[in-house]
């Protein structure tokens, strides 16, 4: 059973993008749209350009042409306060987590709260931490350094810290790599029930058949820089296509 | 018309890294005087770069003050101008051994652990992770840790210094008895401000050299654990090259003067 989403309203629409590194054309004329609601997986190989597209999309790659409209706003007119205040509404899950290490889990979570020019009580500050921690299950780690936790401890305390801020969108990237099955599982039952109760709109990028199947809604996959094909899990899954095939065995 | 050949791969990429390093020092200008100020982090900084190097560097700094005087006072003795040995040690302690020592150890330590700092924190996306939650990287991490190295330096050289020509003053006493008073008389006897001068102006150089490196090795670290190290080995390496360059230019300036 497919969740509601309210196809209508794009909160993400990607139009011709392009990005080349020296002569490795990564992206060419890549076109993508993420609907209000919506959780889209993208699909890909490695090295395809996933983690490229999606940090186009937050602003810290630059594009060499085309254009990105986050929530009504095109990213590459924004200058560095609108970029503040775009990464405020849009989380990212780095796909090595990239939990602060000199820090311990309570000041990891509390950095973007102090650092986006939010003005916050200490109190507020702790309460905000203890409920996204609360979210992902890991009260009992605030006080601990990330080098002491496990790896799936470490994907949920980023996944923590990217939730705290009340996103309207996440950009997940790689969310289950490096993971054993069941920690796959809760990640990916964590994601869909953060989905719910936030109201998120969410690109996930994965290679996790396991993942695209339980998380998506929708399903694009990127070959050769450009949107090669989407649809439902269920439609690309039967299509005889010699390209999309592989990625469904 | 003119044919020229390619450059060798190695000059290739020397010449690439020297233009990459003239930005990152000009960037390291424009965003360093420009508000917002991360004056917290460079507090943290300037106690965490300044207080873990003290020990070491005090104890290098007390062993070179008191081997120079052994290893002077035969040759001294021979020429009957033992007497001379606090002035000699002083003005060398002083004008060169305590600034160029100190400078290296702080290379080895801090330009080091700057680079294997900033460069896992590139590889594992922190660098990244803090730009999109509201930081300039280059200021919270580049800009303060190179002020903290070139403001703590001078400030260890001066330690330094001091405990260098103590150790000295205890070498002396294994041949004979000497005040401390009359130590001291005997070194500032010899040492004119014109000679502590340069010597602690070249430090804030040499502090900024090393700061600098660490953080360009590390911001530009390649990907995997493997680049890590690397960018903390040639962080050493780069900076205590450059100390003893910029050493160099500061005697010839020096001499000018
Ligand atoms: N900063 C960069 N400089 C140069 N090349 C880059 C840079 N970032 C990415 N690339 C190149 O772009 C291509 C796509 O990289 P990307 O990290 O997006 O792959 P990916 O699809 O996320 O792969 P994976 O599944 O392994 O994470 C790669 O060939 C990579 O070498
Ligand atoms: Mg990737």
């Amino acid at each position: 059973m497919k969740k509601q989403t309210d196809s209508d309203v794009a909160v993400i629409r990607i139009q011709n993008l392009c990005k080349s590194f020296g002569t490795n054309k990564v992206l060419d004329h890549f076109n993508l749209e993420l609907h209000q609601g919506e959780s889209l997986v993208v699909l890909g190989r490695s090295g395809s350009g996933k983690s490229v597209l999606i940090k186009c999309i937050i602003g810290l790659i630059e594009p060499d042409q085309g254009s990105v409209e986050v929530l009504g706003q095109n990213v590459l007119d924004l200058d560095h306060v609108g970029l503040d205040k775009m990464r405020t509404q849009v989380g990212f899950l780095f796909q090595s987590n990239a939990l602060y290490d000199s820090m311990t889990v309570r000041e990891n979570l509390e950095f973007p709260l102090r650092r986006h020019s939010i003005n916050l009580s200490q109190e507020e500050v702790n309460k905000l931490v203890m409920e996204a921690l609360d979210s992902v299950g890991l009260e009992h780690t605030v006080d601990l350094m990330p080098a002491e936790l496990s790896g799936g401890m470490r994907k949920r305390i980023a996944l923590a810290r990217t939730l705290i801020l009340k996103p309207a969108i996440i950009l997940y990237d790689e969310p289950t790599t490096g993971l054993d099955a069941i920690t796959s599982l809760e990640i990916i039952a964590l994601m869909k029930s953060i989905n719910e109760r936030y109201h998120t709109s969410s690109i996930i990028i994965t290679h996790d058949m396991k993942c695209v199947k339980l998380a998506a809604d929708r399903v694009a996959i990127l070959i050769d820089g450009k949107c090669y094909a989407e649809g439902t899990y269920d439609t690309l899954r039967q299509s005889t296509d010699e390209k999309i095939h592989p990625f469904f065995q | 018309m003119l044919h020229f050949p390619p450059l060798p791969e190695n000059t290739r990429l020397f010449l690439r890294d020297t233009g990459e390093m003239s930005r990152f020092i000009g960037r390291f200008f424009v965003e360093g005087l420009r508000p917002r100020f991360e004056v917290a982090e460079f507090i943290h900084q300037c106690f965490a770069i300044g207080y873990k190097s003290l020990p070491l560097i005090g104890l290098t700094a007390f062993i070179i003050g008191l081997v120079l005087t052994m290893q002077l006072h035969p040759t001294m003795v021979y020429y009957g101008i033992e007497a001379q040995i606090p002035a000699m040690v002083g003005i060398a302690i002083i004008r060169e051994i305590g600034p160029i020592l100190t400078a290296l150890i702080f290379a080895g330590k801090i330009g080091s652990s700057i680079g294997a700092e900033l460069g896992s924190m590139k590889v594992t996306e922190q660098i990244d992770a803090m730009e999109v939650s509201g930081t300039n990287p280059f200021k919270y991490l580049v800009v303060t840790r190179t002020f903290a190295a070139m403001i703590t330096l001078p400030f260890l050289v001066v330690i330094a210094d001091a405990i260098s020509l103590y150790g000295s003053y205890l070498g002396v006493n294994i041949y004979e008895n000497l005040s401390f008073h009359l130590f001291y008389e005997k070194i500032l006897d010899y040492l004119f401000f014109m000679d502590i001068l340069p010597a602690f102006i070249k430090t804030f150089f040499f502090g900024f050299a090393v700061g600098i490196i660490g953080c360009f090795k590390g911001y530009y670290s390649n990907k995997g654990t493997e680049g890590v190290g690397r960018s903390a080995n040639s962080a050493v390496v780069v900076s205590s090259v450059a100390i003893f360059i910029l050493d160099l230019i500061a005697v010839q300036i020096t001499d000018l003067l």
